[in-house]
């Protein structure tokens, strides 16, 4: 296999736990929240999720048990956050801390144990083209996320939905004055965004790498955040990122194959590096920032 | 005839402020009914309150006899009574015809066409797809004013609508709402403008300190009754104009071209004006066409290197607001919670703020000795009505947070004077008192720029007139020569 | 009947004083919950987390000397936390400046100069105000977001530190393990409480604390970070440099957490190896939240959070508990302290509606 089928044929499962923990977080951004929790909803997600499917041999079971373990984290922030108008940044490090602990608690005496993938579907007809064929042989949650992705943007651009999340993350006072329960949305906004990041975690660990090993996670989450900026808060933007660092992500490994001999520890950081600098140019201008960015994004809502 | 709407004994309270004490107000069907009262009298409590924004603490209101309650403004709608919010409740980053899908239902290629017909029916002409954030202030106020016809309310409530209209337009605000009486709508009009509500409304009840003081037939009574009513005692007398010699330029605009950075703001073109010691120069024009970003230029919150911008004589556009200050500047922002002061901080740390310069620091310590000192001069010289240097600016009154930030930019003696909206929000009591405390500031030969959305006020303090208009600004015009019709005029950008 | 919050006319000292110490004993409710839940003994575990660090002298003497570290970095950051600068990569900073530390005993295993010692701290310090400083330049520069960068800052470190212990710096005495050669004595920090480990950074996490509060009470630099951080537009307004304050945020917290690192390779650790970065700090962002970001507060939570760490050694020998647990606490710890700020500015009040007749 050489290295374009490699990247063709894992990149969208790669990218994958990425894209649906930023479509959640993209929503709970466009309603004015900011949750850094995400890698520690993720971990948790990551942790029950494998747990469940490994106990109960089912994967439907573990991505619900991730879901709701995603959310009720998420929940416990949406609280501190919206019921105790707390610092919303110092809240979703405390989240993620706390998410992450849980994690390595609960998943303790699963170390290292493996569970079986899903299976790959081709889908007819583009799964025979040459080369790029490699692209459409992937497993259902993929697809699904896909869907999801066409679904979030629908509903965010097209739906009255979509128009009172967008008027509330612009400006809560004005939504409030007009009628709409600022926190109710925002609640709902975040218990979504958490079940997301749920499900993203026991992607990680049930499906893309079937195996419980602490920290698996691996800053996935935080560079989640990062893409929701790089798609400066538009769906199409941030699957296009995800996938970008989809690909990315392999190139560790593709360069190994190929026999470039870089330490795995520096090849290891490009995805990292590579968000730093995607941020930069993404941020530098700041008119289309200002233009994107969500107005009342951190700020805490009180009546 | 059963009142379309009535209130009794309506109560609320925020924290140890009672906004609303036993209101009672009844409201017929088919009038203009004026709600009338100064800054901080409790009206715009009252009207969240029938809007079902805020829900009383004591007290029922009738809807058409029938005791209702409103948990939201989405009940109030259902029962047909509609709001026109004084700070618009539209989303800057939505189309017209989205914000106004938010509230009434409908497909959107219909509403767009349902508010063209409409526009063209009350003279209420908006784009359907504009976004909000490229639309005037007046533009604005029409989408509102749409959204709420849409529903077709029998109650329609405007919340001092016309700050933000130049002179002209009040007169076509009127016609429009007179139109809709005609059909049948009430209206409830809320105002602090005596010969507005003379010239349009049927009846008026009058609010002061949270309470209602009367109840009146505006035809029937002078501007000076009602104003009693209105602030307990009779309006201050107009200050004496004193014009006074010129001396040097201060501030000097040549020619100053700004591209905003920022989308939803506005740009500046060709900006000059000449401002010298010993005068009061005013900046008419409704809020939103520049205002902002001309005071942020000349402020030194926003730089921009060259010498389109002279002060005291020297080219200043890359310099910093402190920087500025060192050279003889102070300014008094429209935004006093969060600009002008820190809402957590104490007075105390609050005149630190800028004023530090004024012996407050010594080595890059702070003194905390003088801090305080200078502090307590501010509120007594002032007349700052608070516990003491100590307390937090946030739990200050609007009205006297204003004396304090105005009080610490003035006794540093400044050459140059920056005063935005320097009333805005402000009891007249308090903003009889900031009047004079400019003008006699002038008299001592202070340079002294203000922006005011406030004809009335720019007319009876300044000597010269400046408007500004989408970011342009007119040429200088005398007061004393000019009139409300000529500056009205430039305000919609008509000229001369 | 509802519940809401209202605004106090001023703070409360009493809630600011009483919220850490709720919080704690909330935390402690919920972790026994929990630790229940999971079939642990809670008796024993609340012991060994809590007691056991004060009935010998070693185990206190472990206390402060964790106390060293999580002091100093948390001192740091809370300056930015005041300034709204959020630099949450502490532990890269961290890494960075153990790794600079390190270089000169792994060049020179056998160097017994006086100058070493105070060499590897500047390097140390440097070269976490340097990584840090990369976060103030991609922020003032070109408007990147600092946690995002910090964070990221963090993670690459930590491969760094992968590669040099695997690789270049790796013992070749060392069994393959991945460490660096032990230091010599002249790279040591001198123990300043004779028969512990405890030594004089917790000297320097004191004279940092003594600092921090003077900059941040008493000099005008520090009001005008804390103006940036309460209301950006108020110090735009006075002319208070944004950018100004971005760097010396960044700098400061990045030079407490490299000079940590370094004291943590010059002191108990003695070499360079993975156990450098345990999560300090990560803790120490909890450490500046809990101390109210006051640096006498700090002083107290920094205490109080090298107990928990030490009670949490202990509880993994005696209560079977893992180190996953001192992070549920600490995460615990740090949710329930956000929520009781609230009452700082705010009051409680049930609210009867009087509905009428």
């Amino acid at each position: 296999m050489n290295a374009v089928d490699f990247i063709l044929a894992g990149m969208l499962a790669a990218a994958t736990p990425m894209l649906l923990a930023a479509l959640g977080e993209m929503v709970v951004e466009r309603s004015g929240v900011l949750n850094l929790g995400l890698e520690g909803m993720m971990a948790l997600g990551a942790a029950l999720g494998f747990i469940t499917t490994y106990t109960y041999d089912s994967h439907a079971l573990g991505f619900l048990v991730a879901a709701v373990g995603g959310a009720a984290l998420a929940l416990v922030f949406a609280l501190i956050v919206l019921g105790f108008v707390a610092n919303q940044v110092a809240a979703g490090l405390a989240i993620g801390i706390l998410g992450t602990g849980l994690s390595s608690l609960f998943g303790k005496s699963f170390e290292s144990l493996t569970i079986s993938g899903l299976p790959k579907l081709a889908l007819p007809l583009l799964s025979d083209i040459p080369v790029l064929g490699a692209l459409f042989v992937q497993d259902v949650v993929v697809w699904l996320t896909l869907l999801l992705a066409l679904a979030i943007w629908a509903v965010m651009n097209h739906s009255k939905l979509g128009l009172i999340i967008r008027a509330v993350g612009e400006n809560p006072h004005a939504a409030r004055a007009i009628g709409f329960r600022v926190l109710r949305v925002r609640c709902a906004a975040i218990a979504f965004g958490g079940a997301l990041a749920g499900i993203a975690g026991a992607y990680a660990s049930t499906v893309y790498t079937p195996l419980w090993a602490d920290g698996m996670i691996a800053g996935r989450g935080w560079i989640a955040l990062a893409l929701v900026v790089f798609g400066t808060w538009a769906t199409g933007r941030v699957v296009f990122g995800a996938f970008l660092f989809g690909a990315l992500s392999l190139g560790e490994l593709t360069t190994q194959a190929a026999g470039v001999n870089i330490p795995s520890q520096l090849l290891a950081c490009v995805p990292y590096i590579v968000t730093i600098l995607m941020l930069a140019v993404i941020s530098s201008n700041r008119r289309r920032m200002r233009l994107n960015t969500i107005a009342s994004l951190g700020q805490p809502f009180e009546k | 005839m059963t009142a379309l709407l009535s209130l009794q004994g309506v109560s609320k309270r925020y924290g140890a402020v009672k906004a609303n004490s036993g209101i009672d107000l009844v409201v017929d069907p088919g009038s203009i009914h004026a709600i009338l009262g100064e800054n901080g009298a409790g009206k715009s409590t009252l009207m969240k309150l029938i809007y079902g924004v805020e829900s009383p603490d004591a007290g029922s209101i009738l809807w058409k006899g029938q005791p209702v309650t409103l948990a939201s403004p989405a009940d109030a709608r259902r029962l047909g009574i509609g709001m026109v919010f004084q700070h618009f409740s539209l989303f800057e980053t939505l189309s017209v015809v989205q914000n106004i899908a938010l509230i009434v239902p409908g497909r959107q290629a219909d509403l767009a066409r349902r508010i063209r017909a409409l526009g063209a029916e009350f003279g209420l002409e908006v784009d359907p797809e504009a976004m909000v954030h490229a639309l005037s202030v007046g533009e604005r106020q029409r989408v509102e004013i749409i959204r709420c016809l849409l529903l077709e309310p029998e109650l329609l409530i405007l919340d001092e609508p016309t700050s933000v209209l130049p002179p002209q337009s009040v007169a076509r605000l009127f016609d429009t709402l007179r139109a809709l009486q005609a059909r049948g709508m009430a209206i409830l009009f809320i105002s602090h403008k005596l010969e507005e509500i003379k010239e349009l409304c049927d009846t008026a009840t009058i609010l002061r300190g949270g309470q209602v003081t009367g109840r009146v037939t505006p035809r029937d009574h002078s501007a000076k009754d009602l104003a009693t009513l209105m602030i307990g005692r009779a309006m201050p007398p107009p200050l004496p104009a004193t014009p006074q010699a010129q001396g040097e330029v201060r501030l000097e605009l040549s020619g100053l071209d700004y591209i905003n950075d920022d989308p939803f703001g506005v740009s500046l073109r060709d900006v000059s004006l000449r401002l010298h010691s010993g005068e009061i120069v005013g900046i008419a024009g409704i809020s939103g066409n520049g205002q902002q970003e001309l005071a942020a230029l000349i402020s030194g919150e926003v730089m921009r290197p060259g010498d389109a911008i002279r002060m005291m004589g020297r080219a200043v556009g890359g310099l910093d607001a402190a920087h500025r200050r060192r050279l003889g500047f102070a300014f008094v922002p429209e935004e006093r919670l969060g600009r002008g002061a820190v809402p957590d901080m104490s007075l105390a740390d609050n005149a630190l703020l800028t004023a530090h310069s004024a012996g407050l620091v010594q080595r890059g310590f702070i003194r905390r000795g003088p801090e305080r000192a200078y502090t307590a001069a501010i509120i007594a010289a002032y007349d700052v009505r608070t516990p003491g240097p100590e307390a937090e600016a946030a739990a200050l009154s609007g009205g006297n947070l204003q004396k304090f930030i105005m009080g610490r930019e003035m006794m540093l003696a400044p050459k140059l004077l920056l005063a935005s909206q320097p009333t805005w929000g402000v009891d007249i009591g308090a903003a009889t008192d900031i009047r004079q405390r400019l003008v006699a500031m002038r008299n001592e030969g202070a340079a002294i720029l203000v922006i005011s959305e406030e004809l009335e006020e720019l007319f009876q303090i300044c000597d010269r007139l400046h408007v500004l208009h989408k970011g342009h600004l007119s040429p200088s015009l005398q007061t004393a020569a000019t009139s409300v019709e000529q500056v009205g005029s430039y305000m919609i950008g008509a000229g001369a | 009947m509802s519940i809401s919050f209202t605004r106090r006319a001023k703070a409360s000292r009493v809630a600011m004083l009483l919220a850490p110490v709720v919080a704690f004993c909330c935390a402690i409710v919920a972790s026994v919950i929990l630790f229940t839940a999971l079939g642990k003994s809670p008796g024993q575990a609340l012991y060994s987390l809590l007691l056991e660090p004060f009935l010998s002298w070693y185990n206190f003497s472990e206390v402060l000397l964790k106390m060293a570290p999580l002091l100093l970095i948390a001192q740091g950051l809370a300056i930015g936390f005041r300034a709204n600068v959020f630099n949450i990569g502490a532990e890269g900073q961290l890494i960075i400046g153990a790794i600079a530390a390190s270089a000169l005993p792994v060049w020179y295993p056998m160097g017994d100069s006086a100058w070493m010692l105070p060499a590897m701290l500047v390097m140390g310090a440097g070269a976490g105000m340097a990584w840090a400083g990369i976060a103030a330049l991609f922020r003032t520069r070109f408007n990147a977001n600092e946690i995002l960068v910090t964070l990221m800052l963090s993670l690459i470190a930590a491969q760094v530190l992968n590669y040099l212990l695997l690789g270049p710096w790796k013992d070749p005495n060392g069994f393959n393990f991945p460490q660096s050669v032990m230091f010599p004595d002249a790279a040591l920090l001198p123990i300043l409480l004779p028969g512990t480990r405890v030594n004089v950074s917790l000297l320097l996490a004191l004279i940092a604390s003594v600092l921090a509060y003077v900059l941040m009470r008493h000099r005008f630099s520090g009001f005008q970070l804390l103006v940036g951080g309460l209301a950006p537009r108020a110090a735009r307004y006075a002319g208070f440099s944004e950018t100004r304050a971005i760097w010396m945020s960044l700098l400061l917290g990045g030079l407490a957490a490299g000079l940590a690192g370094a004291s943590e390779v010059a002191g108990p650790l003695g070499q360079l190896q993975r156990s450098v970065s345990t999560g300090y700090g990560y803790s120490a962002i909890i450490v500046a939240y809990l101390g109210g970001l006051n640096p006498l507060g700090i002083v107290i939570s920094a205490f109080v959070m090298s107990v928990i760490y030490i009670g949490g050694d202990n509880a993994m020998v005696s209560a079977d508990l893992p180190v996953a647990a001192v992070w549920v606490f600490q995460g615990l710890l740090l949710c329930f302290y956000l929520a009781g700020l609230t009452f700082i500015r705010h009051k409680v009040t049930w609210i009867r509606r009087k509905v009428a007749p």
